[in-house]
């Protein structure tokens, strides 16, 4: 296990280097003239000359990249143009409303799609199977974007059931001490009951629309790997040696149907990193994805940089986790190569 | 339809007489049992099937009554159908047979003749699909096709254990062996929480497991079939059951650990007086370990005799055709290429009453409409008309 944990290092610090080379390219090539935009419409050409040499952009590629490179084994990202802060303390102050949303999201998915996947194969072309069948495919079918709105117009416009999709808080209520940064943990922690209602309605839309987005994938997969594993022979074995529905059940099937739920799972958390900059945007969420979108717009380098890396940065640590969970559930994975 | 005539009540034979009395309970005497750890006797060297049958010291029309007097299993009529969407397959029909206490007794036909949903049907872990249409399976007392499945979730494992086919993945994959074999102890009593690891090492022992500690925390894939094999014999043995079902115990198995196999299985067995039906394509091996063969054809039970005197005297058709189609008993049915014609489309409507007929070359007019079931010798049934 340990020795395969260190091979997947070893495979991410290579699938890290690239992504350097490939955020630093990236922004290059994106449109815009950096120097021009922050210089404003009025200035003179010697004034963005002037900019882009004091932000280094005269350089030669090759010199610009060095610099890069350097600045990063510094841990500095850059500054944001927009914000005028350093993108490193901008990404962090910003991860944790991010953070909270994904994983909240993912949470609520898996709490959904585990249960329905496995009544749809316990009993398959019962009310439940096509219940989920139709949840799948319209998952499938929805843009997350569109969710978002669709789910904003009916139950803040029309019903009125949930607050202005404007971020984490009302302005009314104050964010809690910072602790871990989810606000629901530090308001619960601080014994803030208003906050922490506060907190929960505002996440409840975009938290199921995320929901909604990740159910459709990990429902499928579950019901899929729990048909095929139900007709496998070890299954017979269990319930020819008289066990309990609830042990075949558990012990013997779903065990064994979580590892491919699990390789499902790795990949819809990565969707759900990048569905995460539209629906932030959609809730005007301050946390990285909008950070990164406006950033864009601007043509600021440096946080879509900082993003992009960031986001690979997750993304490896991520499969890294997924691998671990692999070695945890199946004993032949710890040895794979 | 097919008019059935009246058969000889096999739990009740009338050659019983005081003298097979109920000391005679045991069938088998232990000095008949093959030893545990002969060698397996290489393909092909077996000149003649009755050389290898054991010479028997009792008359086997004695120890067959004996063993029938309180069978441990009787199968009585029993039809197994499947819905599929190419209409009703009927897939066994009438079947019938009995399983006495510590006998061992051999199911042989060829593929598709219905062995393994004979098996499913009295565990009741037949496909959702199929549906048992008619019949009953007296054991000790309970009907195992009409019990209420809590009464049967206690059964499974405990009374009865099934072995199968393919042990690597017969197990489960990603738990230790060890667990799996405490699995069933705990489920059925066998064995407290705290105590059943240990006593699972205990049966790892029993199926002759080297170095049983350290193999209880292996898993499958770690093992060889052989040796998946003896881990399912242990859970299969774990609980003391009465009765023992092995469907091809043999098939996806090293064919130098076969015998090994076997004679593990059938000497755990006689050891400690489990009755077994064994499953096998193997007509050698049906000589070799048991004590009576059933030959299936197309659902039906087509013969029905002590394994001497079904080598010796066959009276199906079918079953004359195997022997003569196997001389040294050593090739599998499953590559019998000699028997013309094949099965019949189980599908169909208009079955003829016996299913061999498309195959038979002693076929009569009436062999369409009705089919005699008989005993024809002591211990001896036969499905046919025109028996030889
Ligand atoms: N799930 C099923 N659906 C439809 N028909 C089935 C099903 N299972 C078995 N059958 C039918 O039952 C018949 C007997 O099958 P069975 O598996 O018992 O044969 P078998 O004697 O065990 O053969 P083998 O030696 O190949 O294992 C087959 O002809 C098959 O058509
Ligand atoms: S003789 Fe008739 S009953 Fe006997 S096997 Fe042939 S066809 Fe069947
Ligand atoms: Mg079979």
């Amino acid at each position: 296990m340990g020795a395969m944990i260190l091979r997947r290092l070893a495979v991410a610090v290579f699938s890290l280097i690239g992504v350097v080379v490939i955020t630093f390219a990236l922004t290059r090539v994106l449109p815009g003239d950096t120097a021009a935009y922050f210089a404003g419409p009025a200035a003179s050409r010697e004034a963005i000359e002037q900019l882009r040499h004091s932000l280094g952009l005269d350089k030669p590629a090759a010199e610009q990249f060095a610099d890069y490179v350097a600045a990063l084994a510094r841990g500095d990202l850059g500054n944001s143009l927009t914000t005028g802060q350093p993108v490193l303390s901008d990404l962090l102050s910003r991860l944790p409303a991010s953070a909270e949303l994904t994983l909240l999201g993912l949470l609520v998915s898996l709490a959904i799609a585990i249960p329905f996947g496995i009544l749809a194969a316990v009993k398959p072309g019962s009310f439940v199977d096509h219940a989920c069948r139709l949840v799948t495919t319209a998952g499938v079918s929805l843009p997350v974007f569109f969710t978002g709105l669709l789910l904003v117009y009916v139950f803040y416009f029309i019903l009125g059931w949930a607050p202005a999709p404007l971020g984490r808080l009302d302005v009314f209520l104050s964010a809690p001490p910072t602790v871990t940064g989810f606000f629901l943990i530090d308001s619960a922690l601080a014994g803030d009951w208003e906050t922490f209602r506060g907190a929960l309605s505002q996440l409840v839309l975009p938290v199921l629309t995320l929901a909604i987005f990740a159910l459709a994938p990990i429902a499928r997969m579950t019901r899929a790997a729990m048909l095929a594993v139900l007709t496998s022979d070890f299954v017979r074995t269990a319930r020819a040696s008289g066990l309990t529905p609830w042990s075949v059940l558990i012990t013997y099937a779903f065990r064994n149907a979580l590892l491919p739920v699990v390789t499902t799972l790795g990949m819809v958390f990565s969707f759900l990193l990048g569905a995460n900059v539209l629906v932030e945007k959609v809730f005007a969420w301050p946390g990285i994805g909008s950070y990164a979108i406006e950033a864009l717009i601007a043509s600021d380098f440096a946080p879509v940089q900082g993003f992009v890396l960031a986001m690979a940065v997750m993304y490896v640590l991520l499969n890294l986790l997924i691998d671990v969970l692999q070695g945890l559930i199946d004993p032949r994975a710890r040895t794979a190569t | 339809m097919s008019e059935r005539p009246p058969r000889a009540d096999p739990a009740v034979p009338p050659q019983l007489t005081p003298a097979g009395g109920p000391a005679a309970d045991l069938a088998v005497e232990p000095g008949e049992a093959p030893p545990l750890d002969t060698a397996p006797t290489p393909p092909g060297t077996a000149p003649n099937l009755l050389d290898s049958l054991p010479p028997g010291p009792i008359p086997p029309a004695a120890a067959f009554s004996a063993a029938q007097a309180e069978p441990c299993l009787a199968v009585r009529d029993l039809a197994v159908s499947f819905r599929t969407r190419g209409g009703t397959v009927k897939a066994l029909e009438q079947v019938g047979f009995t399983v006495g206490r510590g006998e061992i007794v051999a199911l042989v036909g060829e593929s598709g003749s219905g062995k393994s949903v004979t098996a499913y049907a009295l565990m009741g872990i037949l496909d959702a699909a199929g549906e048992v249409t008619a019949g009953t399976a007296q054991f000790g007392g309970t009907d195992l096709l009409h019990a209420p499945e809590r009464t049967l979730r206690g059964i499974r494992g405990r009374d009865i254990s099934m072995i199968f086919q393919n042990p690597r993945t017969a197990l489960n994959p990603i738990r230790p062996v060890g667990k799996q074999i405490a699995d069933v102890l705990i489920r059925h009593g066998g064995a407290g929480r705290r105590e059943a690891p240990a006593a699972a090492i205990e049966m790892l022992r029993r199926v002759r497991i080297t170095d049983p500690e350290r193999r209880a925390r292996a898993y499958p894939y770690e093992m060889s079939g052989g040796m998946c094999q003896r881990v399912m014999i242990a859970i299969a043995l774990a609980c003391r059951p009465k009765l023992l079902i092995a469907d091809e115990p043999t098939t996806g198995i090293d064919v130098t650990t076969q015998a090994v196999i076997m004679d593990l299985l059938t000497g755990l067995a006689r050891e400690s007086g489990v009755s077994a039906l064994v499953i096998t394509h193997d007509l050698a091996l049906a000589s070799e370990y048991c004590d009576r063969v059933v030959v299936m054809h197309a659902g039906h039970v087509v013969e029905d005799a002590p394994v001497r005197d079904l080598f010796a005297h066959p009276r199906h058709p079918y079953t004359a055709r195997l022997l003569a189609a196997t001389p040294t008993g050593h090739a599998s049915l499953a590559d019998l290429a000699s028997i013309p014609g094949s099965l019949p489309d189980l599908r169909r409507p208009d079955l003829p009453a016996c299913r061999y007929i498309g195959r038979c070359d002693r076929a009569l007019d009436s062999c369409q409409v009705s089919l005699q079931r008989r005993e024809i010798a002591p211990s001896h049934l036969v499905a046919c008309n025109n028996p030889l």
